[in-house]
C-alpha cells in the first residue's frame, strides 16, 4: 500500500541559504504524525515546502500517487492540504466568519461546515460577526484551524498551534484536533512541546538542521534518545 | 547520530580578504572621464555649431537623468515632478536675468537655490506621502507651479515670454561657448558629484535605505536627512539645468518649462540604462541620443518604442543594460561598492580567514 | 445668491465624474497596492473606445457603455495576467516605472491613431436636456446621471466587498497574499479581476467624459491626478471617502473656477495640498499604511 502523502529527498531554499537537506517523511491514511525539533531546525520549511509556498523539485512530494511538487500553493490546497499557519495569520479584514467562509474557498466536498465548527469550537459562535484580530490568541487559533477544516482537507497541517498560549487553551485546542482525527483525517503536527506532540501522534520524526534526525514511535524510543536528536547532542 | 552529517564546505584555508572598492577598469574610467572633459571643453576650438549645440544638450540631459537616479534609484523617491525645478530655473532668468538685469550666466547658480529653497515646503508636504503617492504628489506640485506661472502675467502669462533681451551684449561664440562649458560642469559635475558622495559615509546610508529601509532605519541611519538631503540636491540641479536649457532656446512658455516631458526623458534614460548605478545614466543617454537620432523620422512611434523598452527592461532586467552588461563582464566604471576580493594567501592564516 | 448655489450644484456633479475617475484607482489600490500611472490614460483610452463604437455603428452614446464597459474590463484583465503579473511583490519601483512606460505608450499610440485632435461624442438630446429644480437653478440630466453613476458603482462595490465570496477574496488578498494562496485562492487571478472590474469602471468614466466633455490624447494625465487627489483626500482605502474626495475636489474646482477663470484646476490642487497639510491621512482614512 502506498502511503497518502510520500516525501522522498526534499530539499528545500530559504532565501540564499538551504533549509531542508534531502528529507524522507511519509503519513498513511488515517495518521497523525508529528513533527518535533528546536528552532531553526526546518519544521516550518518543511509545512511550506507540502503546501507549495517554497519551490522545490517536482517529484519530491507525491500525494496519492501523483507528484505535487509542481503545484502552486492553490492548487495544493485545492488536492486535499490544508496548512494551520504558524502565528495563525488570520486575515484581519474578515469577520470571524468571513474568515471561515474563506476557508471552503476550494469547494471541496466533506464533513466540515460552519456549524460543525461552531460546534467544535463554541467559543467562536457568539463571536463570529467581530473581526478575526480581535478575538483571544486561543480563539484566534481555533479560527485558524476552522478556516483549514472548511477547506475539507484530506491532509491537515498544524503549524505550532500551541505556541503562546495558557495551557487551558492548548487542551481545548487539542481536544478539538482529537474530534478532527476521529474524523478521519491525517494530520501533521509540528510542535516544539515534545510531550504534547507524541501524546497526540502515533509516529514522530524529530528535525535538526534541516535533516531527519530520528524518528519511531513514541513510547518505543526512550526518551534520552530523542533529546539527544532534538539538541544534538 | 548527527556526528555522520556532512558539514558544509568551509571557505578555502590561507586566503586574506580585503574590501576594495577600485578596479582597474574604474581607474581606465576616471582616466577616459578627465580626457573626454578636456575635449569637450575644447570643443569651441574644434567643433561646429551643431555639435556643439548637441554635446550642450548631451550634457544638461545626463545631469538631469544623475539627478532623478540618485532620486529614484539611491534615494527610493520616484518623482514625476521634476519638471517643477527646471521651469522654476527657467522662469529664473526671466525674473534674474530678464527683469532685473542680472548676468544670465550668474543665473544659474541662483535659479539652483531657487528651486532647493522652494523644495524645501514642498518636500515637507510630500514626504508625508509614501511611495507611489509621494510619485504623484510631485506632479500635483509641479501643476501648481506651472499653474501659477501661467496666472502670473508679470512673466508672460500663459503664453511665455522672450529671453534674448537678457542675452544682448554677449557673442553668440561666446555664449555658446559659456552654454557648453556650463553644461560640462553641470553633466559631469553631477557624474563626479554623485560618484564621490556615493562612496562616502552617506552615500553607504544612502544605498542602506534603498536596500532596506527598515533595517537602515533600526542601524541609526538618519533616513530622513538622507531624503532630504537626495531631494534638495535634486532640486537644485535641475533648477540649475532649467535655467541652462533655457538660455540656450531663449524662449519660454509655461507648458515647455513645466513640461512632464522633461521628467520622462529622464525616466527612459535611467530606467533602460540601470537604475541605482552611475554608469546606468550614462549608457542610456548615449542610447537615447542615438535612438531619437535614428527614430527622429517616426513621430510618436519613437516614443511608444522608448516605452514599450523601457517596460521591457523594468520587467525583464531591473537593473537595466547597464546591470546586464556589468554582470557579464563584471564590469565597474565608478565602482561605489565595496567588494570584497581574496588576496594572495599567507600560510600562517587562521583557515577562516580576516573577513 | 442663487449664482452661487448654482456653482456650488455644478461643482458637486463635476465632482461626480472625478469621484468616478478615483474609484478605480481607489480599487486597485485596495487590493493589489498598485498605483497605476497610466490611469488617466486608460480614462482617455476607454473615451476614445466610445467614440469609435458611436461613430461606426451610430448607436446611441449612452449605448457605447455596452461596448465599453466590457472591452475594458477584459483589457484589464489581459493587462494584469500578461504584464503587471511581473511586478508583483517586486517593490515600489517597479509597477510604479512599468505603469508610467505603459502611460507614455498609451499617450503616443492615441496621438498616432486619433491625432492631437480634441474629439467628443454627440449624444444628441441627453447633452441639453435639464431639470429646473427650482426658480434659477437648473440641473443638467447628464451631470446628474454621472454622479448618480458614481454613487451606484461605490454602492455597489461595498456590497461586493461585504456579501459576496469573490470580494471576501478582495479583501483576504490584499491582506495577506500568501495565506489567501493557502486557502485556494489563486492570488494571480483574484488581482487579475481586480484590475478588471477597476477599468470596468474606467471604462464608464471614459464614456461619461467622451459624452461631457472634449478630449484628446494627452488628457489622461490630468485625469489621473484627479482621480489621486479624490482618492487621497477621501483616505485610502475607504471607497465612500473617494467619492467625498470627488466631490470636494468638483466644489473647490467650481469655486475657484467662479472667482477667476484662471484659478479653477489650481483651487482643486491647493485643496489638495491643504488637506495633506491638515489631514495627511485624509478625511475619512480606512487602510492602515503598509
Amino acid at each position: 500500500m502506498t502511503a497518502l502523502l510520500d516525501v522522498t529527498g526534499l530539499t528545500a531554499q530559504y532565501g540564499d541559504s538551504q533549509a531542508l537537506f534531502g528529507i524522507d517523511f511519509s503519513l498513511d491514511q488515517g495518521e497523525t504524525v508529528s513533527i518535533i525539533g528546536s528552532n531553526g531546525a526546518g519544521k516550518s520549511t518543511f509545512l511550506k515546502s507540502l503546501c507549495g509556498l517554497l519551490p522545490r523539485p517536482v517529484e519530491a512530494i507525491r500525494f496519492k500517487g501523483a507528484p505535487i511538487g509542481g503545484l502552486a500553493a492553490h492548487q495544493v490546497a485545492k488536492a486535499g492540504i490544508a496548512l494551520v499557519p504558524e502565528g495563525r495569520r488570520l486575515f484581519p479584514s474578515l469577520s470571524v466568519e468571513d474568515n471561515l467562509r474563506i476557508g471552503a474557498t476550494t469547494g471541496r466536498p466533506g464533513p466540515w461546515s460552519l456549524p460543525r465548527v461552531y460546534d467544535l469550537f463554541p467559543a467562536l459562535h457568539a463571536r463570529r460577526k467581530q473581526p478575526g484580530t480581535a478575538l483571544s490568541g486561543g480563539q484566534q487559533q481555533m479560527v485558524a484551524i476552522g478556516r483549514a477544516l472548511m477547506a475539507n482537507p484530506e491532509v491537515l497541517l498544524c503549524d505550532e498551534i500551541s505556541l503562546g498560549l495558557a495551557p487551558t487553551v492548548i487542551k481545548d485546542i487539542y481536544r478539538g484536533l482529537e474530534t478532527v482525527i476521529g474524523e478521519g483525517t491525517s494530520v501533521i503536527v509540528v510542535e516544539q512541546d515534545i510531550a504534547q506532540a507524541l501524546k497526540v501522534s502515533s509516529r514522530f520524526y524529530c528535525f535538526q538542521e534541516g535533516r531527519v534526525s530520528l524518528k519511531g514511535r513514541p513510547g518505543a524510543v526512550p526518551m534520552a534518545d530523542i533529546s539527544a536528536a532534538y539538541f544534538g547532542v | 547520530m548527527t556526528d555522520c552529517l556532512p558539514h558544509p564546505p568551509a571557505p578555502p584555508a590561507s586566503t586574506r580578504y580585503s574590501v576594495v572598492t577600485q578596479t582597474r577598469f574604474s581607474r581606465m574610467g576616471e582616466i577616459a572621464l578627465i580626457l573626454v572633459a578636456i575635449a569637450l571643453c575644447l570643443m569651441p576650438w574644434w567643433g561646429d555649431r551643431g555639435l556643439i549645440r548637441t554635446a550642450t544638450e548631451f550634457l544638461y540631459v545626463l545631469a538631469l537623468a544623475q539627478t532623478w537616479n540618485l532620486l529614484a534609484g539611491y534615494g527610493g523617491l520616484v518623482s514625476i515632478g521634476q519638471q517643477a525645478f527646471i521651469g522654476l530655473g527657467g522662469y529664473c532668468l526671466v525674473v534674474f536675468g530678464v527683469q532685473m538685469g542680472v548676468n544670465i550666466f550668474l543665473v544659474i547658480p541662483i535659479a539652483a537655490a531657487v528651486s532647493a529653497l522652494v523644495a524645501i515646503p514642498a518636500g515637507v508636504l510630500l514626504f508625508r506621502l509614501r511611495g507611489a503617492y509621494f510619485a504623484v504628489g510631485t506632479w500635483v506640485v509641479a501643476e501648481v507651479l506651472r499653474l501659477l506661472t501661467a496666472n502670473t502675467t508679470a512673466v508672460g502669462g500663459g503664453s511665455g515670454t522672450s529671453i534674448t533681451t537678457a542675452v544682448k551684449g554677449i557673442p553668440a561664440w561666446w555664449r555658446e561657448s559659456l552654454t557648453l562649458w556650463i553644461a560640462i560642469v553641470l553633466g559631469l559635475g553631477a557624474i563626479a558629484l554623485g560618484y564621490l558622495f556615493l562612496r562616502s559615509r552617506n552615500g553607504l546610508a544612502l544605498q542602506a535605505i534603498r536596500d532596506s529601509e527598515p533595517a537602515s532605519e533600526s542601524l541609526g541611519i538618519r533616513v530622513d536627512r538622507m531624503r532630504w538631503t537626495v531631494y534638495l540636491l535634486a532640486a537644485a540641479g535641475c533648477g540649475a539645468v532649467g535655467a541652462l536649457i533655457f538660455i540656450s532656446k531663449l524662449r519660454i512658455s509655461p507648458e515647455a518649462a513645466y513640461s512632464l516631458d522633461w521628467t520622462t526623458t529622464m525616466f527612459f534614460i535611467v530606467v533602460i540604462g540601470g537604475i541605482g548605478t552611475l554608469e546606468g545614466p550614462i549608457l542610456g543617454t548615449i542610447l537615447f541620443f542615438a535612438l531619437r537620432g535614428l527614430l527622429s523620422g517616426f513621430g510618436s512611434w519613437y516614443l511608444i518604442l522608448l516605452g514599450a523598452v523601457a517596460v521591457l527592461v523594468m520587467v525583464r532586467w531591473p537593473d537595466g543594460l547597464w546591470g546586464l552588461l556589468s554582470r557579464k563582464w563584471d564590469l565597474a566604471l565608478f565602482p561605489t561598492q565595496r567588494r570584497v576580493v581574496a588576496i594572495a594567501p599567507r600560510k600562517e592564516d587562521s583557515p577562516h580567514g580576516s573577513r | 445668491m442663487i449664482d452661487w448655489i448654482n456653482t456650488l450644484i455644478q461643482g458637486l456633479l463635476t465632482g461626480g465624474l472625478y469621484a468616478l475617475f478615483a474609484v478605480g484607482l481607489s480599487l486597485a489600490f485596495g487590493v493589489m497596492r498598485l498605483v497605476n500611472i497610466a490611469h488617466g490614460d486608460l480614462i482617455i483610452l476607454a473615451a476614445y473606445l466610445a467614440l469609435v463604437a458611436v461613430e461606426a455603428t451610430g448607436m446611441p452614446a449612452l449605448a457605447a457603455l455596452l461596448v465599453v464597459v466590457p472591452a475594458m474590463a477584459l483589457f484589464g484583465y489581459g493587462l494584469q495576467r500578461g504584464l503587471l503579473v511581473h511586478t508583483v511583490g517586486k517593490g515600489l519601483l517597479s509597477p510604479l516605472l512599468v505603469t508610467f512606460g505603459l502611460s507614455i505608450i498609451l499617450q503616443n499610440l492615441m496621438l498616432e491613431i486619433f491625432s492631437a485632435d480634441s474629439r467628443g461624442v454627440q449624444a444628441g438630446l441627453l447633452e441639453t436636456l435639464s431639470l429646473e429644480v427650482v426658480d434659477g437653478i437648473t440641473v443638467g440630466v447628464l451631470p446628474l446621471l454621472i454622479l448618480a453613476s458614481a454613487v451606484v458603482v461605490v454602492g455597489g462595490l461595498q456590497l461586493l466587498f461585504s456579501h459576496t465570496g469573490l470580494g471576501r477574496s478582495f479583501k483576504a488578498t490584499s491582506d495577506d497574499p500568501e495565506t489567501a494562496s493557502l486557502m485556494g485562492i489563486d492570488p494571480k487571478r483574484v488581482y487579475a479581476l481586480a484590475m478588471g472590474l477597476a477599468m470596468a469602471i474606467v471604462a464608464i468614466a471614459g464614456v461619461y467624459t467622451a459624452i461631457r466633455t472634449s478630449f484628446d490624447p494627452l488628457n489622461g494625465p490630468s485625469r489621473l491626478l484627479f482621480a489621486f487627489e479624490a482618492v487621497i483626500i477621501g483616505g485610502l482605502g475607504s471607497l465612500w471617502g473617494t467619492l467625498a474626495g470627488g466631490l470636494i475636489l468638483g466644489l473647490s474646482q467650481a469655486i475657484g473656477f467662479r472667482l477667476d477663470p484662471g484659478w479653477g484646476i489650481l483651487a482643486s490642487h491647493l485643496t489638495f495640498l491643504a488637506v495633506l497639510v491638515v489631514r495627511p491621512n485624509g478625511l475619512f482614512p480606512r487602510t492602515r499604511d503598509r
